[in-house]
């Protein structure tokens, strides 16, 4: 992916220095494309698949990774060894588990509803991949800066229990239906201190732009991070975010001992392996977005332009963009992968609430909690418009 | 054409027929449940079709307020009260069926006279693009601010009449017909599991108290 030839290089020199102008893989490449003779809009046409699939990549990627931990992380909870024969530290066992579920049959219950039944999981799945659209690990390094960023994932997060309600209606199972009723109910009522936890860091940054909240922590690399700033907001965004995935605190829609396994109860096979992909990629995601809220994105704890000056280099130049890029995605999915840690550790620690435990909790302490901090940020961000984003 | 322009076109001719067929079904379809599936549908069109004008913060607003809390919250209602039972045949269906077609027919064809009729300003004012957002919250807090409040007000309303009607036992008698309220769900006293016969015992022992159950 980071292979650029040297006229790109050149080309990306000569880009406008904003903030830091970094990486610019896009016109590079429509550069390239352009040199053969392409029209820029044909060149526009070859680059637009190109991010869509290796962020597709990067989330199936970042799924196996992520179930691989969670088979070992509760295996090392729980004094196991955990999978050790697939692969060097049972490394390849997501994906053995991933191409059991395509061989096995797809079984559709008599009574059921067949096609709402197939139209469930996509629904699910669709909205979460779409999310990692506003995702950056770098300053041109996502697939669309769009100007509603952070927005877009909020809105396009909550078309997700529309899937859950027509898998857990179409199942014809009482089970099933209840766990879609109660992902519904609780992804509606955590959505709103969400939203509120997410405005108070749109108030600083005056942009609802995921590229320009990061920009917004960089400067004084760790001590610049949203996380000193909003304490508060970091911990409803992420206890929300982890009832958004339904992870285990909140997991009562598939709550084994109650509902068999909620919605999915009666699937089988991809369409399962779909429930289940979603509901990982969407934890990737979550912490992503922690990390470029609240943990400064794809900064570095020490400003890299800092540490290019020390080392007397240009940030400008064509070795330190690279490294630059680079750095930074490493960065982002370090702290992501730090942060998904925690909620396994979390999953294997904590037992699961009711569900009036549940709703108490978003309704009556989370949401005047982040209406508070939403009030306090606004205040802060008049009266110290230097430290508050002015 | 362009790669852009036919692009464009493609994607408005998939987005309206997707809203204009939905909404049929919404309308014609005798499961109540594929019709709300369908009503998301058409709302996630319209989303689409915002998109196509450059308006992004209102297609993501339409997706969060309109598909993600106002269908949903009709697909939990009707899956919550989802009792099978046959409706009682209706007299005159078939004229009321003719009627109701007529007034819509009817309608349509006024709207279709109005939009032929209107002199359209084309193409339409620069779209803004990402200005937009800084611009709808000027206007919600300066012209706006009116509409923006007396909506909060319905909401209000709509929250109370709500709490009244699932919460009856706060109040102690039903608002409507006046009788003491029902409140035999919520405090309806439990049946033992284990029925204690009273033992036979001699005059001395005390008989357990039951009733402190």
């Amino acid at each position: 992916m980071l292979t650029i030839p040297a006229s790109a290089m050149a080309a990306a020199l000569q880009a406008p220095a904003l903030v830091t102008p970094g990486l610019d893989l896009e016109a590079s490449f429509t550069d390239v494309l352009e040199g053969f003779g392409l029209s820029p809009a044909a060149a526009h046409l070859v680059w637009l698949p190109l991010p869509m699939l290796l962020v597709l990549v990067a989330a199936v990627v970042g799924v196996l990774v992520t179930v691989w931990l969670e088979r070992k992380i509760s295996a090392a909870v729980q004094q196991r060894i955990g999978p050790e024969y697939a692969g060097a530290l049972g490394i390849l066992q997501p994906l053995a588990d991933g191409l059991k579920l395509l061989w096995k049959e797809d079984v559709i219950p008599a009574r059921a509803d067949g096609l709402l039944f197939t139209l469930g999981p996509v629904l699910v799945v669709v909205p979460v991949i779409l999310s990692w659209l506003v995702v950056p690990f770098g300053q041109h390094l996502l697939i669309s800066n769009v100007g509603v960023g952070i927005f877009l994932w909020i809105s396009l997060s909550s078309i997700q229990p529309i899937g859950l309600l027509m898998a857990g209606y179409a199942s014809n199972n009482k089970y099933s239906l209840l766990g879609g009723l109660r992902a519904a109910a609780q992804s509606i009522s955590y959505e709103i201190p969400l939203a509120l936890a997410v405005l108070a860091v749109v108030v600083m940054s005056n942009s609802l732009s995921t590229v320009d909240i990061v920009n917004q922590q960089t400067g004084a690399g760790i001590l610049s991070w949203n996380i000193w700033r909003q304490p508060v907001g970091f911990v409803i965004f992420w206890i929300c975010a982890l009832a958004e995935c339904e992870r285990l605190p909140f997991d009562l829609p598939e709550a084994e001992e109650e509902l068999v396994a909620g919605y999915q109860t009666e699937y089988a096979g991809m369409k399962f392996a779909l429930f289940y992909l979603g509901s990982y990629i969407n934890l990737v995601l979550s912490a992503l977005l922690v990390s470029v809220l609240y943990l400064g994105g794809w900064g570095f704890p020490i400003p890299v332009e800092w540490l290019a000056g020390a080392l007397g280099q240009s940030v400008d130049a064509p070795l330190v963009q690279v490294i630059t890029a680079s750095v930074g995605i490493v960065m982002t999915v370090l702290k992501a992968y730090l942060l998904v840690f925690f909620a396994i550790l979390l999953r294997w620690t904590v037992p699961r609430v009711r569900i009036d435990q549940l709703l108490d909790l978003g309704w009556k302490f989370l949401l005047p909690i982040a209406l508070v901090n939403l009030l306090v940020t606004a205040g802060l961000k008049l009266a110290f418009p230097a430290f508050f984003g002015g | 054409m362009t790669i852009a322009s036919s692009t464009q076109f493609l994607c408005f001719a998939a987005l309206s027929a997707a809203v204009a067929i939905g909404a049929l079904g919404v309308v014609l379809l005798p499961n109540i449940v594929y019709s709300a599936f369908l009503l998301g549908g058409v709302f996630l069109s319209v989303a689409g079709l915002y998109l196509m004008l450059n308006a992004s913060f209102v297609a993501a607003a339409q997706v969060l307020v309109y598909v993600g809390a106002v269908n949903v919250l009709i697909l939990f209602a009707i899956m919550l009260v989802n009792k099978k039972e046959t409706m009682a045949a209706i007299p005159g269906l078939a004229l009321r069926r003719v009627l109701s077609g007529a007034v819509c027919a009817g309608l349509f064809g006024l709207l279709l006279r109005v939009a032929f009729i209107t002199p359209w300003a084309t193409p339409g004012p620069e779209p803004i693009g990402d200005e937009a957002t800084i611009r709808i919250g000027e206007h919600l807090f300066s012209d706006y601010l009116l509409p923006f409040e007396l909506a909060s007000v319905l909401l209000l309303m709509a929250m109370i009449g709500a709490i009244v009607l699932a919460r009856r036992d706060v109040l102690s008698a039903d608002i409507v017909t006046g009788e003491p309220a029902d409140q035999g769900l919520i405090e309806k006293s439990r049946t033992p599991l284990l029925l204690e016969t009273p033992a036979p015992a001699s005059p001395a022992v005390p008989t357990p108290v039951l009733e402190k159950r």
